[in-house]
């Protein structure tokens, strides 16, 4: 597991290079004191009406759910697939490739059957 | 697994000459800012790569005053936007604002450190090397999705809002790419991926596999654009209609993190894009035998770093050839064509590779 301490560490050196960079700016940047509304939110150059903290409609929410079952399925893949070339050689598994095969058509077909239900469900349209 | 940081002769040099703590110390120094200035120099490279391909595309010539061929001038950017004056709007949410502009860079870093870029040169090759770069590629999704709330701003949340949906839909036909790959290879350590593709042109994974190999590499192209929110599918960031998307509120120095981010992971992305079908640090081989010696001579990072600008030129060239997709039209071509394709492309591949129709 040690070597997982690098990706620590390189997290860590990922935060610290924008961080410092961020700091570094903070001391050489000049400042000019508040003139008028130069902090208030963008919008198009008037002045902001209310806030953006508003009752939004998350467009992309039954997306994700749709994502949820196929990101799901890619982990289940992931060691599935991986010993999908020693099925049937020597030290590999063995198991019929027809009987594999079959399977992940299967698999996959039961996958296919939710997409094509969203997809005639008009889940998969924005807004 | 490697032995904890590089496997470089540099990396067994050091420890011999120094007690182990120290020698895995100064190793991780080594690595550490190899990347750093790996990131520096790719960002300003691309920046004016960028700018030169995007000029020639428009029958411009591009930056030429900063330097030779202006060169410097990315340069000369950096210094402009470090001297920016930092401006924080008044309603943005103070710790959501700071934290969003450090996480995309913190993300490319650690896909950085997993790409083989020669035989020796490697940070780290976890054997489930597929699996953690989808996992860290998962955090500009956050940088930009925190940034887009946090700023307060109705364009920046609208922006962010597309984003979101954009990013993790082609992450989807982006990873049953990746599986093929993985399902070809018989592993997910990228270091071992590229040694499965030694011999001629013809054993890429691109060409290996019939018919899909070459389908999963122009799946992976059309879904890493998206990933990287480059043109023509950076909807998120859509200048005519949401002036600046989630980035709107950044300024100076802030807003240069998210754009470094993105341009260093355009790196990442087609440096993995020719790990996984353009054979990495590999030199092509043609079989016969004088020239395959020559070619075998050059070093294999210079490989490496030929296939990867020959993908990065690709993301250029379609960035400023095509015009941008409607944010419906872009989650119907994922979910409606790309994802249902990369499916059928998967088990077309699951076929080859399980009935040995695969060259050995």
């Amino acid at each position: 597991m040690p070597e997982y301490i690098l990706v620590g560490v390189f997290a860590l050196v990922g935060l610290m290079f924008a961080g410092a960079a961020m700091i570094f700016s903070r001391i050489v940047a000049p400042r000019f004191p508040n003139q008028g509304q130069k902090l208030e939110a963008y919008e198009s150059g008037e002045k902001p009406i209310g806030s953006a903290r508003i009752q939004f409609k998350i467009g992309y929410y039954l997306f994700a759910l749709v994502f949820l079952v196929f990101d799901v399925e890619a982990v289940f893949f992931f060691p599935t697939l991986g010993v999908l070339r020693s099925i049937g050689e020597p030290g590999g598994l063995s198991i019929s490739r027809i009987a594999i095969w079959a399977e992940l058509f299967f698999f996959i077909g039961v996958l296919v059957f939710a997409l094509v239900y969203a997809w005639r469900k008009k889940v998969l349209e924005w807004e | 697994m490697t032995p904890l940081s590089i496997t470089h002769p540099l990396g067994d040099w050091i420890r011999q000459q120094l007690p182990s703590p120290f020698a895995a110390i100064a190793n991780g120094l080594i690595a550490v800012i190899a990347i750093a200035m790996l990131v520096v120099v790719t960002a300003i490279f691309l920046v004016w790569l960028e700018r030169k391909v995007c000029a020639r595309f428009q029958a411009r010539l591009g930056p030429t005053r900063v330097g030779p061929f202006g060169l410097l001038q990315p340069v000369a950017d950096a210094i402009k936007l470090l001297m920016k004056e930092n401006i924080r709007p008044r309603t943005v949410d103070q710790l959501a604002y700071f934290l969003a502009p450090l996480l995309p860079i913190t993300g490319s870093f650690l896909v950085l450190i997993v790409i083989p870029f020669d035989h020796n040169l490697q940070v780290l090759d976890p054997d489930a090397g597929i699996v953690y770069v989808t996992a860290v590629s998962g955090m500009g999704i956050l940088g930009v999705l925190i940034g887009g709330w946090g700023s307060n701003n109705k364009y920046s949340l609208l922006g962010s809002m597309r984003a979101g949906a954009q990013l993790f839909s082609y992450e989807l036909s982006m990873v049953l790419c990746m599986l093929l790959i993985v399902m070809a290879s018989g592993t997910a350590s990228l270091r071992n991926i590229v040694l499965s593709q030694q011999g001629t042109i013809l054993d890429w994974w691109i060409f290996k596999l019939p018919v899909a190999g070459l389908v999963a590499f122009l799946l992976f192209i059309v879904s890493s654009t998206a990933e990287l929110n480059r043109g023509p599918l950076d909807l998120s960031e859509a200048e005519q209609e949401l002036t600046g998307g989630f980035h709107t509120e950044y300024t100076g120095i802030s807003f240069s993190m998210f754009f470094l981010a993105e341009f260093v992971n355009m790196f990442a992305a087609a440096g993995l894009g020719a790990t996984l079908f353009l054979g990495g640090f590999l030199a092509p081989q043609i079989g016969w035998h004088p020239v395959d010696q020559l070619l075998a001579f050059i070093p294999g990072f210079i490989w490496f770093a030929a296939k990867a600008y020959f993908l990065i030129f690709l993301y250029m060239w379609t960035r400023w050839t095509f015009p941008r997709l409607r944010i419906d039209h872009l989650l119907s071509l994922e979910w409606k064509f790309l994802l249902p394709a990369s499916l059928a492309n998967l088990l077309l591949a699951a076929t080859l590779v399980l009935f040995k129709w695969v060259i050995p």
